[in-house]
């Protein structure tokens, strides 16, 4: 062989990668695993470099982050579909494959993340050796603890000169309970320590176990739409094999499909003759809609399949609605097929056509949480060219009548009328990690969101774990926002669904020259129906421009009026001069204007701009939104 | 900062008009501006097209401008031919007064030789308080001009120092009553209100000051503060209050009773005359402005019109009496405008004249809106049945509103 011609390091990655390239690999040689991190804790950057370290991507080749695909991703620092990789490594003279499974990296996808993690044994616990343990990796590492993954604790960026590896290193032990020398240290970004991690993850992380010969069995921890190809799934096989040309059933559904290929990813799909225990790759079928391959569902074979799905599936259920309405109503058909489009890979979007009197034709939405919602509007916006309007986003109400009778509501302007008994509304626990000084501001704030403490605990001197339980409508609304405008962005937060409770809750309409506002209505706790009320009522004083009457704007409570505000009718509107005799300039003005009041909307006789509704339904912070949360 | 040009089309370097707007030359009344853009300093909310001697170094001169108008005129008589003699002429600015009586005699003097001058011809001059004297006025009334308009602006000196004119409070009516005393039947005095610091009390005492000194028409303009000038400055930086639009309102208001107590009726949005003093009180230039008429506005940065064609000359001086000398039209574009914005600036120019607009030149549905707007008390029920929308007081005020609704 030409090996002993080629420099070491090269021929060691040539070699590797002919063994990782064949499938059906013995399970003891076999490794999967996930990276949990927070977001800019270096994840992605860690990824990069496995990626070379083990040679599936020449240097030359690579580029940084590998592994977030899309450009939002990129932008904001998050992973919203996982990715896989399979990596040739050799510990002791052995080769072994690992997969290396990306997890989405936000609050919105745990169930998702869910998912990635129980196709794993093991899962690499990354934290920034500047910054330690934040809210999110926090309950995520409690999953991967649910799901008795072994978990290896690293200390990333420790290159920095802010670094405080010792600090960090003894809060990571006290809260896995381990040694602080049994903490890694690596700098993802020089490369550092990163060959050391991935001979401690062959050698800590149990092999996958699961029966050869038994029926297949292989459960999906992805889902993501190809134009190209259709539908790509992921899969990790845990009993038998996944081949080729064979027709699977999808046990959820009990649905067939042609498997029309099957491959690994390396870090390019490469199709191979099938898959075996243990093993992470993908497969196509051929369907056009990531809802025919569910994530976390089970594959089985059509013939001689097995007759026990995998547990832990779930149907996607939003959380969180909101009206998405484009700015100029004649995109309404180019929203609709961005939305079909969109729920070709987003499994848990729905939507359904709505009319506002206000902003006129859209579509009432369900997301799984207000990142997924920001996301599906950031990505409307810039993959269709769309300018949109969303409504303040609000839950899903159950509410029983006098009558005994049930509705369950996703939008306010389906609010009963009759009589109500009783309201139930969700509620999640939250966890967030702040430095000390910042407890008595965190506190305040959960408490004025209807929060209630459940515990406290120091994760070390200077940090703090806050547990509550909060209504879900209290959080989708700036709450994060104001969460970390209180602590300078130094809180991190996360939540999870945690069931419903009975709360007293009304619904607040706004109204213009006695005229309700259907996008400005929202369900409100009985204590905060003044407050909002008011403060919409003041913003939209501001925002409206006068008109040629007295404009009376109105908060109620069914016909109970809480708060009112009133837009002084425009006494002047009128240039004075000519210009000298410039009476081009003065026509430019009109069709200016003209122009502008095309843009108006009319609330009975009143001309709302759109921008007015676009602020009005903003929050105040909008600014720094979106950008993950620290 | 003089505001910018319009974007238009090229113009023939000839400066030749397309027939079709020559054709109906001489049906409409004739008017000729001439711009003169020369003023002793710049006062800070003024944004017209003027230069101070020092903006203008040596690069144009009151010499090279009055050369290059009379080349202008040339032009225009050559473009034009003798369809009609010139019904009205009006020098404004800048400031005119700094030429001199005996070079605006002069000027007109090319006009009448060049477009020839209607003998009722009714012939303005804008001139600055400070620099007008009873010989100023006497030489332009021997010389033929029938009116002018004073710069007053206020007669409160705290109002005056904001706007950075020169001339002290009494000024003003002691230059119109000069006027007076030489002849001149028709004075305007021009004013401003709504300047940072201005009280009611400050405009009623401007408005005595002009009753009392005996003129025939009022031009009043609320401040416009416009970008680029160094009043906006003052106001980005918070210096001064922006003027706020109710107090406006009230102010115009506040005028408009003032000066009908005083016998004065409005025949346009900002403008006034002595009913007492016949319809030639009201100066039939700017009613040409307003009505369609036709003119040829001479000078750097003019606007003219005739016939559907609206053009404006180069704003520099001296690119201005460059293009002259080599024979070339000073126009820098031009528009051409279709029938349905021909329609639009019927509309927008036609409202703010007291005798309005004949409402069988707006299509149905504007009609309907005109209703509208009367039942609102924005126009005139009783006109508007006679067929004409004619603005009320209220209608006034709001009138770039209604424009908005008539043309919609």
């Amino acid at each position: 062989m030409g090996a002993s011609t080629l420099p070491p390091d090269r021929a060691r990655k040539l070699a590797l990668s002919t063994f990782a390239d064949t499938t059906f690999t013995s399970p003891e040689l076999i490794r999967n695993f996930c990276i949990i991190a927070h977001i800019d804790h270096g994840k992605s950057t860690l990824a990069d470099r496995m990626l070379q370290l083990t040679g599936v991507v020449e240097d030359r080749a690579m580029r940084a982050q590998y592994l977030d695909r899309m450009d939002i991703e990129r932008e904001r620092g998050i992973t919203i579909k996982a990715q896989n990789v399979r990596l040739p490594w050799r510990v002791d003279g052995q080769d072994h494959v690992l997969h290396l499974i990306d997890t989405p990296g936000h609050v919105d996808f745990t169930y998702e993340v869910s998912r990635s993690l129980a196709a794993c044994e093991g899962a690499i616990l990354l934290v920034d050796a500047a910054q330690g343990i934040e809210a999110q990796t926090l309950a995520n590492l409690y999953l991967a603890l649910e799901h008795d993954l072994t978990i290896i604790p690293v200390l990333n960026k420790i290159d920095l000169p802010a670094a405080e590896p010792e600090k960090y290193a003894a809060e990571l032990a006290h809260i896995i309970g381990c040694e602080p020398s049994d903490v890694l240290k690596v700098s993802a970004k020089t490369g550092m320590g990163v060959g050391e991690l991935l001979d401690e993850a062959v050698r800590q992380i149990p092999p996958p176990t699961g029966q050869t010969d038994s029926p297949a069995r292989a459960m999906i921890f992805d889902s993501v739409y190809d134009t190209y190809r259709g539908v790509v799934t992921y899969i990790r096989v845990v009993d038998g094999r996944i081949m080729p040309r064979e027709r699977i059933r999808m046990m959820s559904t009990g649905a067939t499909h042609e498997l029309l290929e099957v491959g690994i990813i390396s870090p390019e799909p490469k199709p191979c003759p099938g898959l075996g225990v243990g093993e992470v790759g993908y497969l196509i079928t051929g369907v056009k809609d990531v809802r025919q391959s569910k994530v976390g569902d089970t594959i089985t074979l059509e013939r001689k399949g097995a007759k026990e799905a995998l547990g832990g599936y779930r149907e996607p259920k939003p959380m969180v609605y909101a009206g998405l309405y484009p700015v100029d109503g004649s995109d309404y058909p180019e929203l609709r097929e961005a939305l079909d489009k969109l729920q070709l890979n987003d499994a848990a979007l729905t939507y359904e056509p709505e009319t506002s009197a206000a902003l006129g034709f859209g579509f009432r939405c369900g997301f799984l949480g207000l990142l997924h919602l920001e996301i599906t509007r950031d990505r409307l916006e810039r993959e269709a060219g769309l300018d949109l309007i969303s409504t303040a986003p609000n839950v899903v109400y159950r509410v029983r009548l006098d009558d005994g009778t049930e509705q369950e509501v996703t939008n306010p302007s389906d609010w009963p009328t009759g009589k109500i008994a009783e309201i139930f509304e969700p509620i999640t626990r939250c966890t967030v990690i702040a430095p000390n000084e910042f407890v008595g501001a965190i506190m305040e704030l959960c408490q004025s969101r209807r929060g209630q403490l459940d515990g406290m605990d120091y994760l070390s001197e200077s940090r703090v774990e806050l547990r509550y339980t909060l209504p879900l409508a209290e959080i989708i609304y700036d709450f994060f926002d104001s969460l970390k405008s209180r602590t300078r962005g130094y809180a991190s937060l996360d939540y999870e669904e945690s069931g419903e409770q009975s709360s007293d809750l009304v619904k607040v309409d706004i109204l213009l020259q006695g005229e309700p506002v259907d996008a400005f209505s929202a369900i409100v706790h009985k204590d905060g129906a003044y407050a909002y009320g008011t403060r919409m009522a003041t913003k939209l004083r501001e925002l409206i421009p006068r008109q040629q009457y007295e404009v009376p704007i109105q908060a109620a409570i069914g016909s109970r009026v809480i708060a009112r505000e009133t837009i002084r009718a425009i006494r002047k509107d009128v240039l004075a001069k000519c210009y000298g005799g410039d009476i081009t300039r003065k026509r430019k003005l009109l069709e200016k204007q003209k122009e502008g009041k095309k843009r108006m909307k009319m609330v009975g006789r009143v001309e709302v701009p759109q921008e007015a509704f676009v602020a009005a339904l903003s929050t105040e912070e909008s600014s720094d939104k979106g950008k993950g949360k620290k | 900062m003089p505001s910018t040009l319009p974007d238009g089309e090229p113009v023939p370097s000839d400066g030749s008009l397309p027939p079709e707007a020559l054709s109906t030359f001489g049906r409409r009344p004739f008017g000729v501006y001439v711009h003169v853009p020369f003023c002793a300093t710049r006062c800070g909310y003024c944004d017209f097209n003027t230069y101070t001697p020092g903006e203008l170094g040596g690069a144009a001169s009151p010499d090279s401008w009055a050369e290059a108008a009379r080349r202008e005129l040339e032009l225009a008589a050559t473009v034009l031919g003798d369809g009609r003699p010139v019904d009205t002429v009006f020098v404004g600015g800048g400031t005119p007064s700094l030429l001199g009586a005996d070079r605006l005699v002069e000027v007109l003097g090319w006009i009448r030789d060049t477009l020839g001058l209607a003998p009722d011809a009714e012939v303005t001059t804008e001139a600055n308080p400070e620099s007008t004297s009873p010989r100023f006025f006497e030489t332009l009334r021997a010389g033929g001009y029938t009116r002018v308009s004073l710069g007053m602006q206020s007669a409160a000196r705290h109002v005056l120092a904001v706007l950075d004119r020169q001339h002290s409070p009494g000024r003003a009516a002691a230059s119109a009553r000069e006027a007076r005393a030489a002849g001149f039947e028709h004075v305007n005095l021009d004013l401003i209100y709504g300047t940072p610091g201005e009280t009611d009390q400050d405009l009623l005492a401007s408005l005595d000051t002009v009753v009392e000194a005996g003129v025939d028409h009022v031009s009043a303009y609320a401040l416009i503060v416009e970008d680029g000038t160094a009043l906006a400055r003052r106001v980005r930086r918070g210096d001064l209050p922006a003027p706020d639009d109710d107090v406006l309102a009230a102010r115009y208001e506040l005028l408009d009773d003032t000066l009908g107590r005083a016998g004065f009726g409005w025949y346009e949005v900002s403008n006034w005359a002595l009913t007492s003093a016949g319809p030639g009180a009201r100066c039939r230039h700017n009613l040409g402005y307003w009505t369609g008429g036709d003119w040829w506005g001479v000078g750097p940065g003019a606007h003219s019109h005739v016939g559907g064609v609206r053009w404006w000359n180069v704003k520099h001086p001296a690119r201005y009496a460059g293009l002259l000398t080599q024979g070339r039209t000073p126009a820098a574009g031009r528009e051409v405008l279709a029938e349905a914005d021909q329609l639009v600036e019927r509309v927008l120019l036609e409202l703010r004249v007291v005798n309005g607009l004949p409402v069988e030149v707006l299509a149905g549905s504007a009609r309907a809106e005109a209703e509208a707007a009367a039942s609102e008390g924005l126009l005139d029920p009783e006109a508007l049945r006679s067929g004409r929308a004619v603005l009320t007081r209220r209608g006034r005020l709001l009138a770039d509103g209604v424009v908005r609704r008539l043309v919609a």
